[in-house]
């Protein structure tokens, strides 16, 4: 540009790069509409999400709701410091990571239906098993759970009726903790596996059918191109979903834990979230700093984990999230 | 998705033995599957339908009628409580679907520079939060309590639907219609209004039924904000009957008898109520489920 001036005779046009403000101003000018119709989403966001966020310093403040977040006396990691030390601490911890990994194992369990579907012959068929696996995932909480006790019930439920049926002995499920988990896994199964296939099953269809051709022309029997062909192939989808998996290890969805909680199992099922709850909102002397320090512990090491098992699926394959 | 060497017409479909012997299992899992998953469902629909005492089981009921159903609508907090979780999911799905549109397009369009901050701002939210302490006090000093506000507004911005609208945007909108657009001289508000809205119908309904039944289906919320028993969604009034056995029948003073007959009848409630509250959804589930699976495949895009 400036040497075509030069050799048109003509006095090069200075462009020089205008400052960051001027930069941002022509953006804002050029795109104005946009920028407005962000206002409102940016401002949720500020409201519900980063102020709360701001607010967790009570974590470290002994916080008395007289005198406000600022007033508060600030006091370093001692509630981090009780809750360490505190008996709650291991049984919450094991609790919540013996749901968690209780319920990794059933991870596969959703692409094993998928592999299943893609293999049946009968269009119609799969179209059913699809629909009706898709419907428990829209059963709400309180209902899956008030179902979960009528079925469970020792005298009328729906499961000691077939186990009579089939001459045993009625069993007491709810009041019976090594039950617990079994029955908040395996119900969640229920309610999750079909919609959880969802996402593989749309992985498989984006396999190329030349790999399938290909493996068949080879002699391969199915089983052989599920194993070389559909794992290689949905692997980037199974490791973002692991990868998130990871960041919710001690998180556990206290809507349904709740709901389940009786005084017999309340030593094996509670919860990091459900202890936060109870000490934090559901007493009569709120411990609110106490229970945010909880809170923001398995926060904590939620985000670590997530961080982690990024690095590793990174490191070993190179499907990271991030 | 492909079962067989051939899949033209003229030639028909052979299987080795062993992918016949893999076929035969794979049908029998999928009919025993099929049938956990559907007997439970069939069962409660018979029992909402049958009269005390429920016994045994059965595919159809024995002696058909709608005790259940008549005790579900004499019940009076059942119809403030469908009223309110109504009201809230009408208001809360059309604020959150504004408020996600608001969100989702700007940041779907490229020269949007400002835009991967905002983005990145949302994402970080998905990773970490306050937590459940610091909200509820937040919330608390914003007034909401006990309002509808503490329902609908915290919710409205769902950053995973959001990403799931936007990457929508991103593969149906080509750049050249809001060249064109702009060449004509259309601005991006009428853009959006008049041609990006009634482009994406489908990811609307999605989005919008995604909030819709979290709306319905949630009562944590309630529990945490709302006081006035009149105020309370359906969700609320399922948990006091169908968890915590509150249901104004049973009296401690019975013979044991009447107590007998007083738990039967909320037993067969309990059914019939399962069926009225998981209606709404139930009715609309099968006209909408081929558009939560194409939900969930945009979101399966990386990006």
């Amino acid at each position: 540009m400036a040497e075509k001036n030069l050799i048109a005779g003509r006095q090069p046009v200075l462009r020089r790069q205008p400052n960051l403000f001027a930069r941002i101003w022509a953006e804002l000018k050029k795109n104005n509409a946009l920028y407005v119709l962000l206002i409102l989403p940016v401002a949720v966001l500020i409201i519900f999400k980063y102020v709360p966020m701001h607010g967790v310093q009570i974590a470290f403040r002994n916080y008395k709701p007289a005198r406000g977040i600022y007033g508060s006396d600030w006091v370093g990691l001692k509630y981090f410091g009780k809750y360490f030390s505190s008996m709650q601490f291991w049984p919450l911890i094991r609790n919540t990571l013996s749901i968690n990994l209780y319920s990794l194992a059933t991870f596969p369990l959703s692409l094993i239906l998928a592999l299943l579907l893609n293999y049946i012959p009968s269009k119609g068929y799969r179209k059913t098993v699809q629909m009706v696996s898709y419907a428990p995932h829209f059963i709400s909480t309180v209902v899956m759970c008030g179902m979960l006790l009528t079925f469970l019930d020792v005298r009328t439920g729906m499961v000691n009726e077939i186990i009579k049926v089939f001459g045993g002995k009625p069993v007491n499920f709810m009041g019976t903790p090594s039950y617990f988990y079994s029955i908040y896994i395996w119900s969640g199964v229920w309610q999750g596996v079909g919609y959880g296939s969802i996402i593989y099953i749309s992985a498989l269809s984006g396999i190329p059918v030349e790999l399938h051709e290909a493996a068949i022309v080879d002699g391969a029997s199915i089983l052989k191109r599920i194993w070389h062909v559909d794992i290689p192939g949905v692997l980037p989808t199974v490791c973002i979903l692991l990868i998130m998996r990871c960041g919710d290890i001690l998180d556990v969805g206290f809507e349904k834990i709740m709901l389940l909680q009786n005084s017999l199992n309340k030593p094996i099922s509670d919860v990091i979230s459900v202890y936060t709850y109870n000490l934090g909102i559901n007493s009569n002397m709120p411990q609110y700093s106490y229970a945010s320090a909880i809170g923001l512990f398995s926060n904590v090491i939620n985000m670590l984990m997530l961080i982690l098992a990024n690095t590793i699926v990174d490191k070993i394959n190179g499907n990271g999230l991030f | 998705m492909i079962h067989a060497p051939t899949k033209g017409k003229h030639h028909a479909i052979r299987y080795c033995l062993s992918d016949k012997i893999f076929l035969g299992c794979n049908w029998l899992v999928l009919s025993l599957f099929l049938i956990v998953l559907a007997y439970p469902l069939l069962y409660i629909v018979v029992s909402s339908f049958s009269t005390i005492p429920i016994t045994g089981i059965s595919l159809i009921p024995k002696r058909p009628s709608l005790d259940g159903y008549v005790a579900v609508f004499n019940y009076r907090y059942i119809w403030i409580g469908y009223a309110n979780s109504l009201k809230y999911l009408v208001l809360g799905t059309f604020i959150a679907l504004f408020v996600t549109v608001c969100c989702a397009y700007p940041l779907s369009r490229s020269d949007c520079k400002g835009g991967k901050y905002v983005m990145g701002a949302c994402v970080f939210t998905m990773y970490f939060s306050g937590g459940m302490i610091p909200s509820f006090l937040w919330i608390k000093s914003l007034g909401f309590l006990d309002t509808v506000w503490a329902l609908v507004l915290p919710g409205c911005l769902s950053v995973y639907n959001m990403i799931v609208m936007r990457t929508y945007f991103k593969n149906n909108i080509p750049t050249e219609l809001h060249e064109a657009s702009q060449l004509d001289g259309c601005n991006d508000y009428k853009f959006i209004w008049s041609i990006v809205l009634p482009l994406s119908g489908p990811i609307l309904a999605v989005i919008g039924l995604y909030y819709a039944v979290s709306l319905w289906n949630g009562y944590f919320n309630a529990m945490l904000y709302i006081r006035t028993r009149t105020k309370l969604p359906l969700s609320m009034f399922l948990r006091e009957i169908l968890v915590l056995n509150q249901t104004s029948g049973v009296d401690a003073g019975m013979d044991p008898t009447q107590m007998e007959i007083a738990e039967a009848r909320a037993q067969l409630m309990k059914y019939s109520l399962i069926i009225v509250s998981s209606l709404p959804v139930m009715i609309i589930y099968p006209f909408v489920q081929r558009y939560f699976v194409k939900g969930v495949m945009v979101g399966a895009v990386k990006g």
